[in-house]
């Protein structure tokens, strides 16, 4: 790692200004990916800023039909949370799945949404669920948040500072994981919230994470797993190819993902 | 150079550090303490988990900056006095080591894992909670068996103490 200056705010708006003063810093917040790729020396900041402290960002509260989630919330209190649990459990069991025990004890959602990984779990989960990601600045939908490999509508120095998650779907995650490295081969989240279908795939886009319409037109008219036996699996073409996994078997296991998310989502 | 104060095994300590001084590299270098190890140095082995503040964490992936003001325990602090703590003498009693390096990430994942799910843990939950720690040597079958003799021990011990 190249040597940087180290900040910890103490409140969200020390935290905005010293975003403004330090042009090429970052934001640490788990440091579950940055300090790993700072280590690669893939990344080289000045300076990081640390939200460790910022008690305000983080914590889970029910508030009327949302879920709202502090951004510096670790992927071991969301899976734990008794909150989550009862109001959108398959949540819960994506947080639960991430990494492990002592990964998730540091990893944030905002960090991994921010990080917008292609093979991450977040992604799929709330770009299925409508969740909106609020930061600094504005409220942007998680639809125009993710906007390719590693890339999202965050502009530099604005900072995530929870995520909302409408409640009342039907939902669950299946993931595939990579037996290594245990992120997502392929994962499929599934939301039904009143007619609407929602199916989002990660771990296999070549442009990370994406929507398919092709199943959702499917259980819109029938919300199980049957209802998806004619449909054909997104072409490998567009999909991800590496020496985990051929395209052509990233675009099998999404038909398989889907169906056990749909399976386990309808409760069945 | 940034200073930090942390309590490491109830022991207050304090040093100047870089900024970029990882927690593990400030635990050996600095305090010289040595039990915690450093497997890949890339997030994925599990030798280097020590807690802060109560959680196990991977001390090659968390700044010691960072941990300013925490309580950080290590290996090195769960034993008493000559006493092996009981994670530690089920590990021997059971082989849950052949090398021994891995061995300090494994007993500290073991008793976060006891802190968390409690005392009886079942072979399925062990080997899924130890997908943090890599051992080459065992094949992981006698440190499962170690783990769930720990975790039976340890509750046995608060059961005496109450
Ligand atoms: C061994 C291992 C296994 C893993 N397995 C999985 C897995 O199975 N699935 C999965 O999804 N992930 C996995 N991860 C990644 C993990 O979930 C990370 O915690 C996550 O991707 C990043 O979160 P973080 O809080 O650690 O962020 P950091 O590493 O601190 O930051 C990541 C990036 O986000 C930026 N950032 C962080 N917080 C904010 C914010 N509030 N606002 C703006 N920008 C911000 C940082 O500047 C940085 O660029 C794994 C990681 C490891 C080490
Ligand atoms: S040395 Fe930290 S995880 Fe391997
Ligand atoms: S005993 Fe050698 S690595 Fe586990």
């Amino acid at each position: 790692m190249y040597a940087f200056d180290y900040h910890r705010p103490a409140s969200l708006r020390q935290a905005n200004n010293l975003v403004a003063k330090n042009g090429d810093a970052k934001i640490l917040a788990g440091g579950q990916t940055l300090l790993p790729t700072m280590k690669m020396r893939l990344a080289s900041p000045s300076a990081l800023i640390d939200l460790g402290a910022l008690k305000e960002l983080s914590g889970i509260e029910h508030k009327g039909r949302n879920l709202v989630i502090g951004a510096m919330t670790t992927h071991a209190e969301v899976a734990g949370s008794a909150l989550v649990r009862e109001l959108v459990p398959g949540l819960a069991g994506l947080a639960g799945g991430i990494g492990d025990p002592h990964v998730r004890h540091k990893g944030t959602i905002g960090g991994s949404v921010a990080n917008n990984d292609p093979a991450a779990d977040y992604p799929a989960g709330l770009l299925a669920l409508g969740a909106t990601i609020v930061t600094s600045k504005r409220k942007l939908a998680a639809a125009d948040f993710f906007t390719g490999l590693f890339s999202t509508a965050l502009d530099e120095g604005e900072i995530i500072t929870r995520i909302i998650i409408p409640v009342g779907a039907k939902f669950a995650y299946a993931k595939f994981r990579n037996p290594a490295s245990r992120y997502a081969m392929v994962g499929v989240a599934v939301a039904k919230r009143g007619a609407k279908v929602a199916v989002a795939v990660t771990g296999a886009g070549a442009d990370g994470v994406f929507r398919w319409a092709e199943a959702e037109a499917a259980l819109a008219k029938r919300f199980n797993a049957k209802a998806l036996e004619g449909v054909a699996n997104p072409a490998p073409k567009g999909l991800n190819g590496d020496i985990h996994a051929s395209a052509e078997y990233r675009s099998h296991l999404i038909g398989v993902m889907t169906k056990r998310a749909v399976t386990a989502a309808s409760g069945k | 150079m940034p200073k930090v104060s942390m309590s490491v095994n109830g022991k207050q300590v304090s040093g100047n550090v870089e900024a970029r001084t990882l927690l593990v590299d400030f635990l050996r270098n600095e305090l010289r303490m040595t039990g915690t190890h450093v497997g890949c140095d890339t997030s994925q082995c599990g030798a280097c988990v020590v807690h802060v503040n109560g959680k196990a964490i991977k001390s090659c992936t968390t700044l010691a900056v960072a941990c300013d003001g925490a309580n950080v325990t290590t290996i090195e602090g769960l034993a008493n006095g000559q006493d092996l703590h009981p994670m530690q003498a089920a590990f021997r009693q059971h082989h849950g080591l052949q090398c021994g390096f891995c061995t300090p990430g494994m007993i500290m994942a073991a008793v976060d894992m006891v802190n968390r799910l409690g005392f009886d843990l079942s072979e399925e939950t062990i080997r899924h909670e130890l997908e943090g720690n890599i051992c080459r040597c065992t094949g992981y079958h006698n440190i499962v068996k170690a783990i769930k003799a720990g975790a039976a021990a340890m509750g046995g011990l608060k059961v005496a103490a109450e």
